[in-house]
This record gives structure tokens, sequence and C-alpha cells, in this order.
């Protein structure tokens, strides 16, 4: 015999214990590689926003007598700081981690928006291609932002209520019904041709109806904001739901599962992939349904505040509205992809994010 | 819960009596066809024992095992376990399927733990989560999501999950079909050492003849669908079984004889 038994036991152990970690197995803390030590960053990244800000700061110079005073030196402010605050980043980046991580990331990105800034002083107040008062030039906009930044937060702060309860009760619902319909036979034969008719219907198109209906232009606005995000949730709930992996279930049935663990432990487990897209549809929707009804219903918010604005053809207000919109939007989308990560975090690995 | 004790292991198995059973299922278009799965089969299987299922493809061993699960009902024929007619699945039979269909969602403790969940014994019984962990050799891995697993380790967790419950039986069909060799031997002797701790009657569906006289104290042989079962096996061979004895090599070629793949 080539070996004892003893040995045989040992090369065994040895092999299951170098399988046990071997690549197929890592333990989750070496999985992300974001983790690795950030090494230096170029010095072209690291100088791509000075640059850009002292690009910006010249032409603006040059622009500036094209200009009222008074916005020519709140963006000369603007700028300045932009450029002070950058320079003082790339000093600090030299002994912050972290803050060289973020400017790898992001320097090239805030390059890019100081140079479309310069773009738009170039075409506008400098070479005069478009025409005034409906294309104002970046100086001008910024002093429109500045000068409303209180009825802008207040419009904003409108705005972020509206959008909350109406798309709370949109998911609300549109959870509770996607479930029924995805789980429960009798609640898909009767609430699908429902589904199907209504729900693809834009819940704008209800304008006129809720304002008939309803007491108040605000409960309306929810109502409508609701209506469109529960056609997607409850959609993409129900087919997640009814998508359930069969072998799953018959898993928890073996295990003693009753119908409220098959549906809440199992089946919404299985669905939530499904139901994040839901959620995310909805929210796009919401965005929309929420504009258009500021815009003829409300009379506050940032829909209202863009037509009002547009009504006196202060268009440096319009186009501050609108930033504050994009930054405003982006910041909820961007919550919600972060609920997800977390929600998620089981997917991790077997899908791409 | 019964459970005796024999010589100070808790036999906790019961025992399976399916008589005539059979199933046909109706074609899912909507033409007339109907296909017999399983034709009027009988057997008894007694508490504690290990008992293996081999057969051609497609005669019905799963069908057969998802009808003992509880999971699917017989066209007709009688289930019981103990004398208890069968009428729905419940954790006195665990199931394993060759695919381990781990909750991909849940950690490996979790996964194991969902039987006490869905039971609501967890503040019970808790503690045996970490004993079961323990059992099946996964210590390092319990907060670990199923895809970060391998083949192996994926089935331990399938098999640790459904012994929590402490199942009267253990259905297994081809549990161990999707392992390589060297883990497929091992994991073999790992199911042998946890049936023979608790004595749970096992049922082992598999395609391997030499898994089945490996594990088992009997092996039941189905004929090609509709599934009947032909012969019975019985072996009473000391365990650990050496895979090279002459006996056992004897029974392979007999039982490979059986199934139509001894002549030339
Ligand atoms: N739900 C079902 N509906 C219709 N026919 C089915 C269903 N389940 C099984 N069958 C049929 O019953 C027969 C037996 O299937 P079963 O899965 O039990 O075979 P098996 O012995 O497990 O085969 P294998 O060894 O390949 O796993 C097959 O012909 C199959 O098509
Ligand atoms: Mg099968």
């Amino acid at each position: 015999m080539l070996f004892t038994q003893r040995e045989v036991k040992e090369i065994a152990d040895a092999n299951e214990r170098a399988q046990a970690t071997s690549t197929i197995a890592r333990p989750p803390e070496s999985q992300n590689r974001d983790e690795r030590p950030v090494e230096k960053v170029r010095w072209l990244t690291l100088l791509a926003v000075p640059f850009a800000a002292v690009i910006a700061l010249g032409l603006h110079a040059f622009a500036a007598g094209n200009e009222p005073p008074a916005e020519a030196l709140l963006y000369t402010y603007f700028l300045s700081g932009l450029l002070v605050v950058a320079l003082i980043a790339v000093v600090v980046q030299s002994v912050w981690a972290g803050l060289r991580k973020w400017m790898r990331d992001s320097y090239p990105l805030i390059a890019a928006a100081v140079f479309c800034l310069v773009g738009w002083e170039l075409v506008t107040s400098v070479l005069h291609w478009l025409p005034l008062p409906y294309f104002p030039g970046p100086a001008g906009v910024l002093l429109s932002l500045v000068n409303d930044s209180a009825v802008l937060f207040d419009s904003t702060w409108h705005s972020l209520l509206l959008l909350l309860g109406g798309y709370t009760l949109g998911v609300a619902v549109g959870l509770v019904s996607g479930i029924c319909i995805g789980w429960f036979p009798h609640a898909r034969y009767w609430g699908m041709p429902i589904l199907k008719i209504i729900g693809p219907i834009p819940a704008t198109a209800w304008i006129p109806l809720a304002m008939v209906l309803s007491p108040s232009a605000m409960f309306s606005a929810i109502g409508l904001i609701a209506l469109a995000v529960w056609f997607p949730v409850t959609m993409l709930t129900a087919s997640g739901v009814s998508n359930t992996r069969a072998s799953y279930l018959d898993v928890a049935r073996t295990l003693g599962a009753g119908r409220a663990y098959l549906i809440f432990n199992v089946a919404i487990p299985a669905a939530m992939p499904s139901i994040f897209i839901g959620l995310f549809m909805g929210l796009g929707a919401s965005f929309l349904t929420l504009v258009v009804a500021e815009t003829v219903g409300v009379k506050s918010g940032l829909g209202w505040y863009v037509s009002w604005a547009q009504g006196w053809a202060e268009y440096g207000k319009v186009y501050a509205a609108l930033l504050i919109m994009a930054a405003f939007f982006s910041t909820i989308m961007t919550a919600l992809f972060k609920v997800r990560d977390h929600v998620l975090a089981w997917q991790k690995g077997v899908i791409k994010w | 819960m019964v459970a005796t004790f024999v010589s100070g292991v808790a036999k906790e198995g019961s025992s399976v009596h399916v008589t005539n059973v059979t199933k046909d299922f109706a074609a899912k278009d909507r033409t007339n066809q109907r296909t017999l799965a399983l034709d009027g089969v009988s057997l008894s299987v007694a508490a504690g024992e290990f008992v293996s299922i081999i057969g051609p493809s497609a005669c019905g061993k799963s069908t057969l095992l998802r009808l003992i699960a509880g999971l699917d009902f017989p066209s007709s024929g009688e289930l019981r376990v103990g004398s208890e007619v069968i009428s729905g699945a419940n954790a006195e039979r665990g199931l394993v399927f060759q695919d381990p269909n781990l909750f991909p969602w849940l950690t490996v403790r979790r996964n194991i733990r969902s039987g006490l969940v869905a039971l609501r014994v967890v503040r019970e019984k808790n503690h045996e989560v970490d004993e079961f962990i323990r059992l099946v050799g996964l210590e390092g891995f319990a907060d670990v999501y199923p895809h970060h697993l391998s083949g192996g380790m994926a089935q331990r967790v399938a098999l640790a999950r459904a012994l929590i419950t402490h199942p009267k039986v253990l259905l297994l069909d081809e549990p161990l079909g999707a392992l390589d060799a060297f883990t497929r031997m091992q994991m073999q002797d790992e199911v042998l050492r946890l049936w023979q701790a608790r004595l749970t009657t096992m049922l082992l569906v598999t395609h391997d003849i030499d898994e089945a006289i490996y594990m088992s104290d009997r092996i039941l042989i189905m004929t090609p669908r509709p599934g009947r079962i032909d012969r019975v096996i019985s072996l009473d061979m000391e365990r650990p079984r050496d895979r090279s004895h002459p006996d056992f090599l004897r029974l392979r070629s007999e039982i490979l004889q059986l199934l139509d793949f001894g002549r030339r």
C-alpha cells in the first residue's frame, strides 16, 4: 500500500481545506474590488477643474461688458470660488485618500460641466447666437437662482411633499394589488382586465376628471401621481410574484411553510428585482405627472414656478427652476438606487449592476 | 413527534406506505393525451430504513417523491406516513433536489433557519442552527449568500435546511447528481453519517448504481414509463461498505443486467 489510512485522511482533509479557501468560495470581504488603495491621481486629472475654471474666468472677463453688472459680478464670484475650492482640493488630496478617490472618479466630469458653462456663455453673452430673452447666459440664470432662492426653496418643498405623498400612496396600493394579482387566481382573473384597460392611460389624461371630482387641487394631484405610480408597480409586482420559481415554493412547503410564509418570505423576496423595476418606472411616471399637475392645477411647486416665470418672460428663472428640478429628481432617483442596493445586496455578483 | 431511543440513537424516522398508486398527467395542450407516469406502484419503507430507487429516465421517480412529499396528489391509490394518510406537504417529509434550490436572498444561516421560521419555532430552536452549520462543516460560511458557495457546499446547506425541522422522512431526488465524483463520495459518507445519527427514514432517487449499493438497505428498481416497481434488492453488507469488495461488484453487474445494460 502506498499510503496508510491516516495519511489518506490527512490528504483528503488538506484537499478539502484547500477547496474551501479556493476561488469558488472566497469569504465575502474580498469581494469588493473598489476597496483597493487609491494610488496617485494623474496631474492631468487633478488640474482639469482648476484649468476649466481659469478658462471660464477668462471668457467671462471678456464677456462681462455685455452683461448687467450685478450678474457679471456674481458669476465672477462663483467662478473664483470654484477655482479656489478646486485648488484647495488639489492640495488636500495628497493627504486625504477619500478625497483622492472621489477626485479621480469625478474631476473629469466636473471639468466637462465647467466647459459646458464656457460654451453656454460663449454662444449667449459673447457671440449672441441665441435670441434674448429666451436664452439668457449662465450669469443671468445664476442671478435668478440666488435672487429667487426663497421662492425656489419653497416650491421645491411643496413639490417634494406632493411627490412623496403621491408616490407613497401609489407604491402602497400598487404593492398590495400586485401581490394579490400575482398570487391569488381570483384576484388575477378580475384584476388583470382592469389593469390592462386603465393602466396604459397616461395619468395626466385624467386631469379633467380629477378636477371635477376632487375637493382640492392638492388631492387630485396626489391621486394622479399615485395612479401613475400604481400601474407599473402593480404590473411588475404581479409578474414577479407569479413568476416565483416553483421549486422555491415546493422547498418551502416541505419545510412546513403556510400561505403567509410562502407569500411574504418566498414570493415577495423572489419578486424583489422585478418590484424594483416597477418602482423605478413608477418614479419616472411620478415626475412627469407631478410637473403637469403643478402646471395646470396646483398653484405651487416647481412645475408651477416654471410656467409662472415663463408667463412673466423671466427665462432666467425658468432655467434656474429647471436646474433645481434636475438636481431634485436625480437626488430622489439616487436615493432609490441606494435603497435597491441595500435590499438587493444578495444579487451582487449574480447580475451585473 | 414520536422519538424512540434505540441504543442511544434518536430514531426519528417513520414508515412510509404506498399502496397501488397511479398518477397520470393531463397534457398541457388541448389534446386528450394523458401521460401515465406511475401505474400501480406499491412499496413499504420501514421506519429508519434507507431505500434507494433506480430506474430509467422519465419512469416517474420524481413524481413518486413529489407524491410522498405531498406536493402533488395521486390519481388513485393511497399514500401513508406511519398510519396517517398524506394530505399535503408539511415539515414531516423533507425534500432535497438535484439543484440545491437555496433561497438566494438569504444567507447560509438564514437558509438553514428558514424551516424554523416557517414553523414559528425560531425562538425555541435557534441554537440548533449553529449545530447544523457545524454538522455540515460550513462554520466559516454562515453569513455568506448562496452564490458564493461551490456546488457541494450548497448541497450541504440544502441538506441541513431539510434536516433542521427533524423530518420523519427525507426524500432525496438525485441530490448528488450534479457533483463531481470526489465530492460526491464525500457527500455520500456525509449523508450516511447524518442518517445514522438520526435514523430518519431515507428515500433516495439516484442514477448511480454504485451510490445505491453503497448507501442503501434496499434498492427498488423501476420499469420504464409507466413506472412500476420491478425488483427489490435487499442488501445486508456491513457499513462502511467497500466499493471494490467482490459482493459489491457482483451486485453491481447484477443490477446492470436487470437494467438491460449488461448485454453486449
Ligand atoms: N407536472 C407534470 N405535467 C405533465 N407531465 C408530467 C409532469 N410531471 C411529470 N410528468 C411526466 O411524467 C413522467 C415521469 O416524470 P418524472 O419527472 O417523475 O421522471 P423521472 O423518473 O424523475 O425522470 P428523471 O430520471 O429523468 O428525473 C414524464 O414523462 C414526465 O413528462
Ligand atoms: Mg427526476
